[in-house]
């Protein structure tokens, strides 16, 4: 057998190994990257998807006309709408539950609906305690529409030039 | 002399390195593999026949959740198919957005496939570097599509959306004074292709880490070298594609045998290995991440410079813009029929593939005419990957069985579907 000087001193000295070690160390002591999630988040895009939300108008009146496209593209079919004239003669829900549990956030809802109502905002930490807290009605969606409403309209805007 | 029988054991479902939910049965002699047996389905979900019933826009979320780590790619297959079957031109832009997001995903997914490798064999420090230029990478789906996996993003005709002109930030934290945030927000001051470019020049010097770390590593070279080892005929037979061919020395590439996107106007080279081993497949997927690198690169380049569309303008395939359908009656007619009836795609059948990072991920679909498939078939390069198990674990010991089975780069949702 050969004998080859170089390959023996790699091996009894352990060089690829220091070197490995090395790099190691020098993370050791280098400034770390976790994000301390609670208290700080990683970057959200306007696009995000995350708890979904019903909009208003500016002088209060409820954007979705049940018009039900949402309910018909949900490919996950987690979107329930049930609807009523008004007596001012418009049409408007008088149900729209959205099952948590089974959407997919694939944000097809919020893509057709023709009145921007229902979005999907930036919220993603929700939950429930008990089974059937992750169905969310109208009124805890149009709840989650009133308290993000300047973040959605800021995000809808900022995406506009792209949708 | 007492009779000696042989011992069988369940290797999985619940074990953390059988990659999601395989189960494993091995007949062993002692530490020696005579038999393993993979028993698969664990993860079915009935994709396929999901996909009957419903419209081809509403399918397409579900191809994000087929090969979980490799989102965008299943998508483009899928695009691809419905795209073939309504002989649709896909604008420019599109294309290379899409050969883009193909790259990225092929670094994310070989990312991720580098840093379990490397934990199930035994090294951790390469686990958690791979995770951090991931989220770099997740940043840049989450900015384009609004998540950071499932992103939704690729449609018939196109992309959904041009890539946004600002890269998203980081915000003030208690944890992070102002020059601190500074330094993580430098790369992000531009656009989501700034971004990239950024992570371009960064990442061979990345790479370069991971290298120093395993490649002349000595555990790393015994645990992987020799093992699991598919000659090239044999590859071929077994139905390998992907890195694990190209690792037993065959150059085939379904970028460069058959192109699609963009894929015909770009300079790249295809890694082959030389023995077949788990040793070759590292190399051979650690050269194609650098290969990504530049061909992300160079799309970054020309998205810079040829602004356009990035959908197509037929109304009977992609929604019309939103401005549009507000102010249009017929835009709005286009838009009611398309989210609820959906498109209607001719009759015939079709079987589209592309080079996902784990291998061959087509799409065989036929369609009647309807709103929605006929039937839709998924080939899933990890299928055949999976089957050749028993012929490359035997005779190993039973600790490589887990080099060999994490070296296939199995991912259950597209092996179940």
């Amino acid at each position: 057998m050969q004998i080859r000087p170089k390959q023996w001193f790699k091996t009894f000295f352990l060089t690829e190994m220091l070197r490995g070690m090395q790099l190691t160390g020098r993370y050791f002591f280098a400034r770390k990257i976790t994000v301390q999630y609670p208290e700080e988040q990683t970057p959200q895009s306007p696009r995000f998807r995350g708890l979904h939300a019903l909009r208003r108008y500016e002088n209060g009146e409820e954007r979705c006309i049940a018009c039900k496209l949402c309910e018909a593209v949900c490919p996950a079919l987690a979107i329930t709408i049930e609807s009523e004239q008004r007596n001012d003669g418009t049409r408007r829900t008088t149900r729209y539950d959205i099952d948590l549990s089974k959407c997919i956030f694939c944000g097809l809802c919020e893509e057709s609906c023709p009145v921007d109502s229902i979005v999907e905002s930036r919220v993603l930490s929700y939950h429930g305690e008990i089974r059937g807290d992750l169905i969310y009605t109208k009124d805890m969606l149009l709840a989650n529409g009133d308290r993000l409403e300047a973040e959605l309209a800021a995000d809808r805007e900022a995406d506009r030039a792209y949708r | 002399m007492p009779e000696i029988n042989n011992f069988t054991m369940n290797f999985g479902p619940q074990h953390p390195s059988a990659h999601g939910v395989l189960r494993l049965v091995l007949e062993l002699d002692g530490e020696v593999i005579e038999r393993a047996d993979p028993h698969i389905g664990l993860l079915h979900r009935a994709t396929e026949k999901l996909a009957e019933n419903k419209t081809y826009l509403q399918n397409l979320p579900y191809m994000d959740r087929l090969d979980y780590v490799s989102m965008m790619c299943n998508e483009h297959a899928y695009c691809l198919a419905v795209e073939k079957l309504l002989g649709l031109e896909v604008p420019r832009r599109a294309q290379y957005i899409r050969t883009l997001f193909d790259e990225i995903t092929r670094v994310l997914n070989h990312l991720l496939w580098l840093g379990a490798y490397a934990l199930d064999v035994g090294a951790m420090s390469v686990f958690l570097y791979c995770f951090r230029e991931r989220e770099d990478l997740m940043d840049v789906y989450e900015a384009v599509s609004g998540a950071r996996m499932h992103a939704a993003y690729y449609r018939p005709g196109g992309v959904y959306r041009d890539l946004p002109a600002q890269m998203p930030q980081y915000v003030a934290s208690p944890y992070r004074d102002a020059r601190r945030l500074d330094e993580l927000n430098a790369n992000r001051q531009g656009t989501v292709l700034d971004f990239i470019e950024d992570f371009t020049r960064r990442f061979p010097g990345y790479v370069d880490e991971y290298e120093t770390l395993l490649t002349d590593n000595r555990i790393w070279k015994q645990r992987t070298v020799g093992i699991g080892v598919v000659g090239s005929e044999r590859a071929v037979q077994l139905g390998f594609t992907g890195p694990m061919l190209r690792a037993s020395g065959v150059a085939w590439d379904l970028r460069r045998t058959q192109p699609y996107a963009a894929y015909a106007d770009l300079d790249f080279e295809i890694p082959v290995g030389s023995t077949g081993d788990c040793y070759d497949r590292y190399l051979v997927r650690v050269a194609e991440m650098r290969q990504s690198n530049h061909i992300i690169a160079q799309c970054v380049n020309w998205l810079r410079q040829n602004p356009g569309p990035v959908i197509t303008d037929d109304f009977k395939v992609a929604a019309p813009p939103r401005e549009e359908m507000k102010g249009s009656m017929e835009a709005l007619i286009h838009h009611f029929k398309l989210f609820s009836e959906g498109m209607s795609v001719p009759a015939g059948e079709v079987y589209t593939a592309v080079e996902a990072p784990k291998g061959e991920f087509g799409i065989y679909m036929i369609s009647d005419g309807a709103n929605k498939p006929y039937r839709m078939k998924i080939r899933a390069p990890g299928f055949s990957h999976l089957a050749a198990m028993d012929e490359m674990a035997k005779g190993h010991m039973i600790a490589d069985v887990v080099a060999i089975l994490s070296t296939m780069d199995i991912v259950f949702g597209e092996i179940d579907r």
